[in-house]
């Protein structure tokens, strides 16, 4: 069994509010995160899959087809777009890189099948770096 | 406890099957298939499992390790065409997937006798692209 990583790249902005906090309250939890109009970052996610190695391609995964699934359910989305603003989920949900991070998987995973119709490779993790040292994961488990 | 040695070799290879006609394998792995082959500079991480000796404070002898996978590993790989100079890339295809496995086989007899277990291989083709392998069990 191997697991291949690719890495991808987003710019976006976000503002860290709580609708159901009061604005000193949101000050407080969310600090510079919650300053009025936001701010941005470059992500770096890598997606990993696991699987064997196919006997004719010699590869556990097209890395073809998951550019093509990161592509069209991640940085078509997300890039060079201001989170808080015009992404259903977020609407209801704190932008931060864990909420980001859970989503991104879900939209992974719920594509998944047809990206890659046979029993492998598996999705297995997302991990997201908001910057170098801000770093969140989601596995298959969690 | 887990210690990771990273080295690197550059190296020439062409994604082709031998048994699949020529469009057959530009349709498999793109412009990895072109036939007079391309390159990549290589790092590998190379992964081994082991409790520090009480003694000495190390899991390992790092300098035993970096002479191993010398040894076995950059001067076979470093610099070659690894479809035509480094079996089993004559019948195998060199994807970073099956260079991670042969990595593992050609360093898994020779751990024991630096300390501590092979735990993984990990291969980086490109600063975007790496595999993981973990041996047969894993």
């Amino acid at each position: 069994m191997i697991r291949v990583t690719r890495t991808y790249r987003f710019s976006a902005s976000h503002r860290l509010h709580a609708a159901a906090l009061s604005e000193s309250e949101n000050a407080e939890l969310f600090g510079k995160c919650n300053n009025p109009y936001g701010h941005g970052h470059n992500y770096q996610i890598e997606v990993s899959a696991r699987g064997p190695v196919d006997d004719r391609s010699g590869r556990a995964l097209d890395p073809r087809t998951l550019d093509h699934l990161v592509r069209e359910q991640v940085l078509e989305p997300f890039d060079h777009q201001n989170l808080n603003e015009g992404i259903t989920i977020f609407e209801d949900l704190v932008p931060t890189t864990e909420n980001l991070a859970r989503e991104i998987y879900r939209r992974l995973a719920v594509n998944w099948q047809s990206a890659f119709p046979g029993q492998w490779p598996v999705l297995e993790k997302v991990r997201i770096a908001e910057t170098p040292r801000n770093i969140f994961e989601v596995s298959e488990h969690a | 406890m887990l210690i990771t040695k990273r080295v690197e070799f550059s190296a020439s290879h062409v994604c082709r099957n031998p048994l699949l006609n020529d469009r057959e394998n530009e349709e498999l792995f793109g412009a990895a298939a072109n036939k007079h082959g391309h390159g990549h500079n290589y790092t590998i991480d190379v992964t081994v499992e082991g409790d520090p000796d009480p003694v000495t404070g190390m899991v390992l002898d790092l300098k035993k390790l970096k002479d191993v996978v010398n040894r076995e590993v950059i001067q076979t790989y470093d610099h070659r065409f690894l479809n035509y100079e480094v079996p089993p890339f004559d019948h195998v295809v060199p994807t970073a997937e099956n260079i991670a496995i042969d990595i593992w086989n050609r360093l898994a007899p020779h751990i024991a006798q630096v300390g501590g277990q092979l735990q993984g291989i990990r291969v980086h083709e490109t600063n975007d692209l790496y595999v993981d392998y973990f041996g047969e069990t894993a």
